[in-house]
This record gives C-alpha cells, sequence and structure tokens, in this order.
C-alpha cells in the first residue's frame, strides 16, 4: 500500500509516542520522513533505523519545538534531504498535568511555546514549500473540543487555540489546493499520558469505549488525512478519542 | 485492500450518489454488501451486478423507509441473510428539499423527519440485537447541521428544514455513541459538503447555485 509514494513529510516530535507511530506509518504508506526531536537522540535514530530496516526513507533533525527558528530550520533541511515538502504534521506538544493553581507562568509559557508557537513557525515555514496537494496536520486534542476531565487547563487552551488556527488557515491555502486538518486524540498511552497514571483514571470514565487508545489508532486516521482520499477535507476537526466528546 | 473481509455491511439508500459510491468501496474492501434501495429497482440490481461481475458479494433488498413500518420490514430482511451479526451499517438514505420557508408545507416538513431521523432511529433499534463488539453504525450527516450555507433570505431558496434533520442525526450519534460504546460498537457521522450527486442538482439551478459557493467535492 504506497498512498505517500514519492512523497515527502515531516513529523515533529517523533522519536516517541503518537509522533513516532504516525513517522512510521507515514514511512510505511511509502513516504520519506523526517523527523525532528529535543533531547532524545537515541530514540530519534531507533525510530530512523525502524523505517530504514522496513525498506523506508527516514532522517531525525534536532530541533526543540519551544524554538521557532530551530523549527523553522528543520523544515529547511527537510526539503534540502528530499527535495520538496508534502505533509507536515505538527505533532510535537507538552502538557504539565496539575491544577491551573499551582501551575508556573514558566510551566504555562513552556506549553503555549511548544502547542502553539513552535505549531505556527513549523507551518510558515513550510507553506513555503508545499503545492497543491500538501496537507497540514495538527495534532491537536480532543480537549480542545471539549474538557471533560480536570488537570489540563494551559494544555486544552492551547489545544482549542488549535482547533481554530487549523479552521482560519484552511481558508486562507485552500484555494492553492493545500488542506489543513486538525486530528484530536483523546487518552492516548504515552509517556506524557500513561494508562497507568494517576491522571488516567478520570480520562479513562469519560470514554465511550472505555479504554485508552493506541498510538497507531491516531496514525491510522493521520495516514488517511496525510493521503489522496482525504481530498475533499479541510479545515476539519477530527476527534479520535473512544467517544471522548460524545 | 480487504480490510473489510467476512463482514456484512447494509447501505440504506445505496442506489445512487453517495451512498452507491460507498457501497461499492465496501465490496471492495471485502465485505458483503446489502444494498438497500427505496424505488430505484434497476439500479440497486444494476449495482449488485456490478459488485458481483468485480468479484464482490452483494444482495438488494427494498423498504420504504418513510413509512413507520419502513425500517423494521427492512431490519427483517437483513436478518433473514446476515443472520446474526452486522459489522458495518451505513445510514445514507435521505432525501432533501430547497425552498423558501413560505414554500414548506407540513408534508415537505413530515416527509424530511420520517425518512432522514426517524428511519435511522428506528433502524437502529430493530438492528441493535444483531450489531455486537467491533459493529460500526456511520451515519451521513451534513456540513450544512451546523453552517448556514448561500445567500440567506426570506425570498430565497433554503435548505433548513433538510438542515434541522442533519443535526438532529447528529445529536443521535452523540446518544448512540455514548450509549453503545461499552459494548464495543462505535457511532460516528460523516459531513459531506455539496457533493456532486442527483440530490445537489439544485445546486446547478440559478436559484440554488449560491447554495455550494461555486465548490463542489
Amino acid at each position: 500500500m504506497s498512498k505517500l509514494a514519492k512523497k515527502v513529510a515531516l513529523v515533529t516530535g517523533g522519536s516517541r509516542g503518537i509522533g513516532a507511530a504516525i513517522a512510521k506509518r507515514l514511512a510505511a504508506d511509502g513516504a520519506s520522513v523526517a523527523i525532528t526531536y529535543a533531547k532524545d537522540a537515541t530514540a530519534a535514530s531507533a525510530v530512523v533505523k525502524a523505517i530504514e530496516l522496513s525498506g523506508g526513507k527516514a532522517i531525525a533533525i534536532q530541533a526543540d519545538a519551544a524554538d521557532g527558528k530551530a523549527v523553522k530550520g528543520a523544515v529547511e533541511k527537510t526539503v534540502a534531504s528530499f527535495g520538496r515538502l508534502d505533509v507536515l504534521v505538527n505533532n510535537a506538544g507538552t502538557a504539565i498535568p496539575k491544577t491551573f493553581e499551582e501551575t508556573t507562568l514558566e510551566e504555562m509559557d513552556r506549553v503555549i511555546d511548544i502547542n502553539l508557537g513552535g505549531v505556527f513557525a513549523a507551518t510558515q515555514a513550510a507553506l513555503k514549500h508545499m503545492k497543491d496537494g500538501g496537507r497540514i496536520i495538527n495534532i491537536g486534542s480532543a480537549v480542545g473540543e471539549r474538557v471533560q476531565t480536570p488537570g489540563l487547563v494551559p494544555y486544552s487552551a492551547t489545544k482549542g487555540a488549535v482547533k481554530i488556527f487549523t479552521q482560519g488557515l484552511s481558508r486562507e491555502v485552500g484555494s492553492r489546493g493545500i488542506t489543513v486538518n486538525n486530528v484530536q486524540p483523546g487518552p492516548i498511552d504515552t509517556d506524557l499520558n500513561p494508562a497507568s497514571g494517576d491522571w488516567a483514571v478520570p480520562q479513562k470514565a469519560a470514554t465511550a469505549l472505555n479504554r485508552y487508545g493506541h498510538v497507531d489508532e491516531v496514525a491510522a486516521l493521520v495516514a488517511f488525512v496525510a493521503g489522496p482520499e482525504s481530498s475533499y477535507i479541510t479545515g476539519a476537526n477530527l476527534t479520535v478519542d473512544g467517544g471522548m466528546n460524545a | 485492500m480487504t480490510t473489510l473481509q467476512n463482514k456484512t455491511a447494509l447501505v440504506t439508500g445505496a442506489s445512487r450518489g453517495i451512498g452507491r459510491a460507498t457501497a461499492l468501496a465496501l465490496a471492495e474492501a471485502g465485505a458483503h454488501v446489502l444494498v438497500h434501495y427505496g424505488r430505484s429497482t434497476q439500479e440497486a440490481r444494476s449495482l449488485v451486478s456490478e459488485i458481483q461481475t468485480k468479484g464482490g458479494r452483494a444482495d438488494a433488498i427494498s423498504a420504504d423507509l418513510g413509512t413507520p413500518e419502513g425500517a423494521a420490514l427492512l431490519a427483517k430482511q437483513v436478518r433473514s441473510i446476515v443472520g446474526n451479526r452486522l459489522d458495518v451499517l451505513v445510514l445514507n438514505a435521505g432525501i432533501s428539499k430547497s425552498a423558501r420557508i413560505a414554500d414548506h408545507t407540513v408534508e415537505n416538513f413530515d416527509s424530511l423527519f420520517a425518512i432522514n431521523v426517524r428511519g435511522p432511529f428506528f433502524l437502529v433499534q430493530q438492528l441493535l440485537p444483531i450489531l455486537c463488539e467491533g459493529s460500526s453504525i456511520v451515519a451521513i450527516s451534513s456540513a450544512v447541521a451546523r453552517t448556514v450555507v448561500g445567500k440567506p433570505g426570506v425570498d430565497n431558496p433554503s435548505i433548513l428544514a433538510y438542515a434541522s434533520t442533519k443535526g438532529a442525526l447528529e445529536t443521535l450519534v452523540k446518544n448512540w455513541a455514548a450509549i453503545l460504546g461499552p459494548s464495543g460498537i462505535r457511532v460516528n457521522a460523516v459531513a459531506p459538503g455539496v457533493i456532486d450527486t442527483d440530490m445537489s442538482n439544485f445546486t446547478k439551478t440559478d436559484a440554488g447555485r449560491e447554495v455550494a459557493l461555486g465548490m463542489q467535492g
């Protein structure tokens, strides 16, 4: 199945979790994939190796998602390495689960810088290289639609911003055949939100399927949005959240 | 791609348009597809032939989903063919109406709700016994469930009553998802914009042109 044959994708925060699953899935669908990582070069290189072992092409680029210049550089490096950019997956994101009143201003800034600042910087840089058929895919969150559980106030605020960013940008670039969509995962079992963690109980209870999701379940939706069959989908907010928003 | 190998699927209103394309795609993915139709017997039979010629499995079944008993009659036929398991239910059959507020009759309104909302409600009710863990319900809604398109005006044709049926359908989808989720049944809505089918023909008329905003899928 090579729906993304000859395409080039950049996945920010691709060294682990949802990002790693997305990178591997897009590569499996035929894309050459670049991933960015902040600190874990070993994990990033493991993702690249896994892709190469399956016959795909991948590179890892160090770029802290909170640093707009670094993120811009990663986009340029992707285009320099692969010659083009078709799919940008704004996946890098962070959450600091605690009550709002206990969150420091520095922590709030960090969440905003990564979840919003980094997304703006990467997207603007990517649009310079995208043509008809281009895909901007933001990884928002189910809590960017409605907030069913406590402890995620600054995070959900940035994901609500990602939702409207998606809708607004889709109108500006639509006439160029570039689609902009927002994939909104519910609770997915990763380092950021482990299914065995303290904050897991209320999140699981808020889903209709009564379970956490798997990274591959998010990657599958991203792969569909990245591919040619999603050609009429833009400005859409697509929840993959076990019914958390139902 | 045979991800639906050995699965059973019912697509209502599958004789043409979105329903037809969906039935073909499901058959291509390996599902045994039940092609439901109201009156378009020829089209339904020709679709079944097309699927069979391509090596797939399909049956045509008919029921008037606009009548109070229609859903129950359809469910009965479905159970007689697939037995005790339906994997995919696509609630696609629907009608539309574009007219000024003043030109909508009570009959128009009742028909819209009968086919677009009551039909799906009772079809899900009647098929519940054979929807199992892993089954998936997809309701075809519409982008207009949540946005007003075209040039609103008292003297301009509008699809407001149609749109309200899709709002109702989306609320049902949320409730079904919450209620059936614990049993492992997923329920989702797909909301198309203006798609090039017989139903959107009115957008090719002067009166309806504004509604399509110049872009069709």
